[in-house]
């Protein structure tokens, strides 16, 4: 295994994206680990044959959510109720509560807004995109019609990838 | 895993491989432009400066230079400010709620609709903006500390929602958007010949590759980002119907309006993204994508909220005559049969008689006469916003006061050049950026394309 040790790695390309879905499979029932896989559209079904874990990136557009509501809740109790309370309109002005109604359109524009952008912020933080940043796609063809997987070198993992459909093998 | 039933009508035509909606999709990018390109732009252009000198105008002279007067104080600018914003709203409706109804169709019209989003809330935006009179204090809307010690601005006023709920969504659509737009960016610049070309969009992909966790989070991005947006859409027309239905002028105090405005605003939005996509499926030869059927579908949603409008209008007569009230039945009065009446009427020609031809389907399938229908579509929203606006405000409770309003040269000069603005960002962006969203079409080339469907067979062997 003194390839592991080397870091070489395997760069394979498909045409199909049925036929890469079905090598990852055999590939990880073979107990090799896959290091990437590059394509141009999601292909159904892929991060679980992976093995990727759920992505969390919804739970953490809900904490922004809560955090936006948060925000809005503050600044029209302290706005409108704290620091000069007015009659408009004979509106209650007197708790925030009774007030409520009335800053629901707020309350919900908010929510959205931070649930919105800080969840999109994040996308591009974790996923390392930024205006100007280096393709992270070693092949420029999979963005069109073709699919790479990337894995270090084993042993007889050439033979499984002929077998599985792989068009073109290289190592770097 | 690709399994469709073999009833639906395909949505790709053609003998389409991936590499061949690669190519169809930077087509426009990469080739020069047509003629009929450079002609609309000088004509949208000439439009837009046109528009820029009048606004130029109204700020440096004041908005005494529009046709208000004391009694019609809201006049064209706030007409044309919501039938922007209800434009807007079929975008968001194509991109978020059909994605929400894994409706496949919109595939192919989402990245124009929403582009189409974005540029007409810019267009709705500049109205309240030069309403304001002197713009340069148009952050006295925010709620910033300020020298006047605790003057804050007023949550409890509808006015106020709106700043909060067109600026929402003017940056929400924008990032919804954009996150769509960066695998696409991705494909032109790795086909990219041209070095400046091959600069430009990797700056715009943010250096996508599309790695399968990338993929994993975009779909649950979306996926998300969908889900805000669909009840973003519908509160934003009803923040602007409340600017209405809040006050206590006759013919704008009704419950009725939000959902009225709602139903009016993805109307007239359909005609819009109509209008649009026939230019460019026909100028960027897209038949093969944006095919009848997709046509079809549209005409259907044109023809439903078409109808959910004519009902909203002949509840309100309803309402008018049931609420007893005098001034409430005369407002409505007025509107039909009053100095005004050539408006309603020609808003109900348009908005409730005109959709109705969609029922047949020689029709609705007919190209030239569903771009005959969204024409008239939106020349008829824009009439029930006019009046809407302008007859209620027109005859007051005090007959004294009653007044007509013309616009100026002005008022019009400032509305052409929306249109030119609109049509200026739309024409620069139908040459720059992949106006179908390729890599989501590519998802369902195998269920839904022509050839894929007679070719493949169940196992998934082909």
């Amino acid at each position: 295994m003194a390839n592991i040790d080397n870091k070489n790695l395997v760069r394979a390309i498909f045409t199909d994206d049925d036929t890469v879905l079905s090598a990852v499979k055999i590939l990880r029932e073979k107990g090799m680990k896959i290091k990437e896989v590059y394509s141009p559209f999601p292909i159904h079904g892929l991060d679980k044959a992976m093995g990727l874990k759920e992505t969390r990136i919804a739970m953490a557009s809900f904490m922004y959510g809560l955090f936006g509501l948060a925000v809005a809740i503050t600044l029209t109790a302290y706005t409108m109720n704290f620091d000069w309370p007015q009659n408009i309109g004979g509106k209650p002005s007197m708790t925030w509560g009774a007030n409520m109604p009335a800053f629901v359109p707020i309350l919900f524009e908010l929510t959205v807004f931070f649930a919105a952008h800080l969840m999109v912020w994040t996308f591009m933080v974790i996923n390392k995109l930024y205006p100007g940043a280096e393709p992270q796609n070693p092949d420029p063809r999979t963005t069109d019609d073709h699919f790479m997987i990337e894995l270090y070198s084993s042993k007889g993992l050439v033979d499984v990838l002929k077998e599985s459909g792989a068009k073109e093998i290289s190592e770097v | 895993m690709h399994y469709e039933s073999n009833v639906r009508e395909p949505l790709i035509l053609g003998d389409k491989s991936y590499t061949d909606i690669t190519n169809d999709v930077a087509r426009p990018i990469e080739t020069k432009a047509p003629r009929l390109w450079w002609m609309a732009f000088s004509i949208a252009l000439t439009m837009m400066l046109w528009g820029f000198g009048c606004i130029a105008y109204t700020i440096g002279t004041g908005i005494g230079v529009w046709g208000l007067n004391k009694t019609v104080g809201w006049a064209w600018d706030i007409t044309n400010f919501v039938w922007w914003v209800g434009i807007g709203h079929a975008g968001t409706l194509i991109s978020a709620v059909l994605l929400l109804f894994r409706q496949k169709w919109r595939m192919a019209i989402n990245r124009s609709a929403e582009a189409m989003t974005i540029f007409s809330v810019i267009q709705a935006g500049l109205f309240p903006l030069i309403h304001m009179g002197r713009v340069w204090l148009a952050y006295w809307v925010l709620p910033i500390p300020n020298t006047y010690g605790s003057l804050w601005v007023n949550f409890n006023s509808p006015l106020l929602w709106d700043v909060f709920a067109i600026s929402t969504y003017l940056t929400v659509s924008t990032v919804f958007w954009y996150t769509g737009l960066i695998p696409d960016f991705a494909m032109i610049r790795d086909r990219a010949i041209n070095p400046l070309q091959k600069y430009i969009y990797k700056i715009l992909s943010f250096g996508w590759g599309g790695k399968a966790k990338a993929w994993q989070r975009f779909e649950e991005v979306s996926l998300v980002l969908a889900g805000l947006a669909t009840p973003l859409v519908l509160s934003v027309h009803t923040i602007v119907s409340m600017d209405f239905a809040t006050s206590v002028i006759p013919g704008w105090h009704t419950t009725i309006f939000p959902p009225y405005f709602v139903a009016g605003a993805i109307f007239s939005g359909f005609a819009m993204v109509q209008t649009l996509l026939l230019i460019v499926r026909k100028i960027f030869k897209m038949e093969d994508y944006i095919t009848i059927q997709h046509i079809e579908m549209m005409n259907i949603v044109i023809m439903v909220t078409g109808s959910i409008v004519g009902v909203a209008y002949i509840t309100e007569l309803f309402i008018a005559w049931y609420s007893g009230v005098e001034y409430e039945q005369y407002a409505f009065l007025n509107r039909a049969t009053g100095p005004y009446w050539w408006a309603y009427w020609s808003m109900m020609t348009c908005n409730v008689f005109s959709p109705q031809f969609m029922w047949i389907k020689k029709l609705r399938t007919n190209l030239i006469f569903t771009f005959l229908i969204s024409i008239v579509v939106n020349i008829g929203m824009w009439f029930e916003r006019f009046v809407i606006i302008v007859t209620s405000l027109h005859r007051d409770y005090l007959p004294s006061s009653w007044a007509m309003f013309s616009p100026t040269f002005v008022d019009i000069g400032i509305f052409l050049g929306t249109i030119g603005f609109f049509f200026v960002l739309f024409l620069l962006y139908a040459r720059t950026f992949p106006v179908i969203a390729q890599a989501e079409l590519k998802t369902i080339l195998k269920s839904s394309g022509e050839s894929q469907k007679q070719h493949h067979d169940p196992n998934g062997k082909h």
